[in-house]
């Protein structure tokens, strides 16, 4: 008996079509949730900062959900979304990142020192100029390190929404494990951590150039 | 003119921050406020650009009641520079300065023009003005803020302990910048500062605040240091008081001796016999090499090949009766070597002259 190979390269180059439209699904699942977040998590964040007292209960409940198991969280909104819809994975996804944005936020503006607020509002800035051309601008490096960590998350949890039949790339590795053939494994896998290196890096650099002031802060 | 009249800042729980205070910053003077922590110096301060708001009692600006006036127009009239600088992290140097004038509307060509500009007269390099505020170092820093604050050309400047977290060297020459820059712009300067020295350098007149926000006293710094008020402001101002006050003598106070200065071509020979036990001896353009004792010359050749004791110089005309005190300190022959602009002797300041100096000072004291 011949051995199998680890990974069968005409497999592949014979499901390429549908590997594709997976891949974009995964793209589309891991990514919506993300800008969703930090649509939400800005002005959520900006609430926190702005009434103290409300950051504490908003992230007991974000961490909360962040502990639910993803599985129990999809199948619990099968009923609401659907099954195998994009939605069911998406909106438990906008919640984990979530809890890792609010609290970027939040720290990213209490990063800004305080005697630049002073001077901010010595010179006459308006309350909204102020967050807008001075705070925000100085939350950006810690934001985005909290947006990196999401990215990074939201790209492998969507594999799990495979389990109720939308998991983008996740597909794979229950189709191969089903009938115990490896090459659909480690495509997922490659492409998955692939899509995660990429998402990360693009990320950096959009740091860099978004903030070319605090690159070299570190090392200064 | 900025006027306090009768303000009290009273906080919520009930602590008196400022309590009554009355008086005039004039325009165009330098005003310090200074006091140790606690004795209300910043809030006084921050109340002129509304950043605190009075209890009671009234902030004038030229005449009209700060209340009166929305804070962020009031505070865009007013340079305000602080002790960590404040410098926006992620703007440049150049966009930095021109902060107000963006605020105000000008149009950006203009307002980097007008930052350059000010770059130029805090003594700044101008390739600096395309850096980012951690590239600097702190002293630049503070310049910045200082260029910053006079973006608008606003008529009034305030200053909360602006060089304080500088070193030593660096503070003298901000200090010295900003007395500089006050010669050619007359703006009406309130300085907080909890240093002394600082404020006697600095102040045109010196407002002593004591914890709980009451005004000590009110002088200008040569009257402080003769003349404290009470044993508060005479403990503040410390023991070497008196020293201090020999700062605000002018060196045109002492006479001098031209007798004691010798050109290093001289002959020894004739000397050996003089008097005096030491000769300042000059170079052929008149500058001063060091002392010679006389005891020790050699009984031929010149002052050329004779051993040089160390000396110290003042200059007359821009220098205080403290630093020729100090220079006379210098110098193992208790004498200061009086220098002009170009740093050629004019005469010798001996002790007996100082000394003579110092009794008219002290005499003026109680007068």
């Amino acid at each position: 008996m011949r051995e199998e190979p680890l990974v069968r390269w005409d497999w592949i180059g014979r499901n390429w079509p549908s590997i594709q439209s997976l891949l974009e699904d995964h793209v589309v699942m891991s990514l919506v949730p993300i800008v969703v977040g930090l649509l939400v998590a800005l002005p959520l964040g900006l609430a926190c900062v702005r009434w103290r007292g409300i950051y504490q209960p908003t992230m007991s409940l974000m961490n909360v959900t962040y502990s639910l198991p993803s599985l129990a969280v999809f199948v619990m909104l099968i009923p609401v979304t659907g099954l195998a819809t994009r939605a069911t994975v998406i909106v438990p996804l906008v919640f984990y990142s979530l809890a890792v944005l609010i609290p970027a936020v939040v720290d990213g503006l209490g990063s800004v020192p305080d005697h630049v607020r002073q001077s901010a509002v010595a010179m006459g800035f308006t309350p909204l100029r102020r967050l807008l051309l001075v705070e925000l601008p100085i939350a950006v490096p810690v934001v985005l390190a909290g947006l990196r960590v999401a990215a990074v998350s939201s790209i492998s949890l969507v594999s799990v929404g495979a389990l109720v039949g939308r998991g983008g790339l996740g597909y794979l590795f229950i189709d191969g494990w089903q009938r115990q053939f490896y090459t659909p494994i480690i495509v997922g896998v490659v492409l998955v951590v692939l899509l995660a290196a990429i998402a990360d890096a693009l990320l950096v650099l959009a740091q860099r150039l978004l903030t070319p002031w605090s690159r070299a802060r570190g090392t200064a | 003119m900025i006027t306090f009249d009768e303000v009290t800042k009273r906080y919520a729980d009930g602590t008196v921050a400022v309590d009554r205070l009355t008086l005039e910053a004039p325009t165009g003077e330098i005003t310090v406020f200074v006091g140790p922590s606690g004795c209300g110096k910043t809030t006084s301060l921050r109340m002129i650009n509304r950043m605190i708001d009075p209890s009671e009692g009234r902030v004038l600006l030229d005449g009209v009641d700060v209340t009166t006036i929305d804070p962020p127009t009031l505070r865009r009239g007013i340079g305000y520079v602080i002790q960590q600088a404040g410098l926006f992290p992620h703007r440049k140097i150049v966009d930095n300065v021109a902060t107000v004038p963006y605020l105000l509307g000008w149009d950006k060509k203009k307002a980097r023009d007008r930052a350059m500009e000010l770059l130029e007269r805090v003594g700044l390099d101008l390739k600096l003005a395309g850096r980012y505020p951690f590239q600097l170092s702190g002293g630049q820093q503070q310049r910045v803020g200082v260029a910053r604050a006079l973006a608008a050309d606003p008529p009034v400047l305030l200053m909360d302990e602006p060089f304080s977290a500088v070193d030593p060297v660096v503070r003298t020459s901000l200090q010295e910048e900003l007395l500089r820059l006050q010669a050619e712009l007359n703006k009406t300067i309130v300085f907080v500062t909890h240093d002394i020295d600082e404020a006697v350098k600095l102040g045109d007149r010196v407002a002593v605040l004591r914890v709980g926000g009451h005004l000590a006293q009110l002088d200008d710094p040569a009257t402080l240091l003769s003349r404290p008020a009470d044993d508060f402001v005479r403990e503040f101002l410390g023991r070497d008081r008196g020293i201090r006050r020999l700062s605000f003598v002018s060196g045109h106070e002492v006479g001098l001796r031209a007798d004691l200065t010798v050109p290093v071509s001289t002959e020894t020979a004739g000397l050996r016999d003089t008097a005096e036990p030491w000769l300042a001896v000059l170079d052929e353009d008149g500058r001063p090499l060091g002392w010679a004792r006389t005891d020790d010359l050699p009984a031929s050749g010149t002052l050329a090949g004779v051993p040089l004791a160390p000396y110290g110089t003042f200059d007359r005309g821009r220098d205080s009766l403290r630093a020729a005190l100090d220079a006379t300190l210098l110098s193992p022959s208790g004498c200061a070597i009086a220098v002009d602009d170009a740093g050629r002797a004019e005469g010798v300041v001996t002790r007996e002259a100082l000394s003579e100096a110092l009794d008219r000072v002290a005499g003026g004291a109680h007068a």
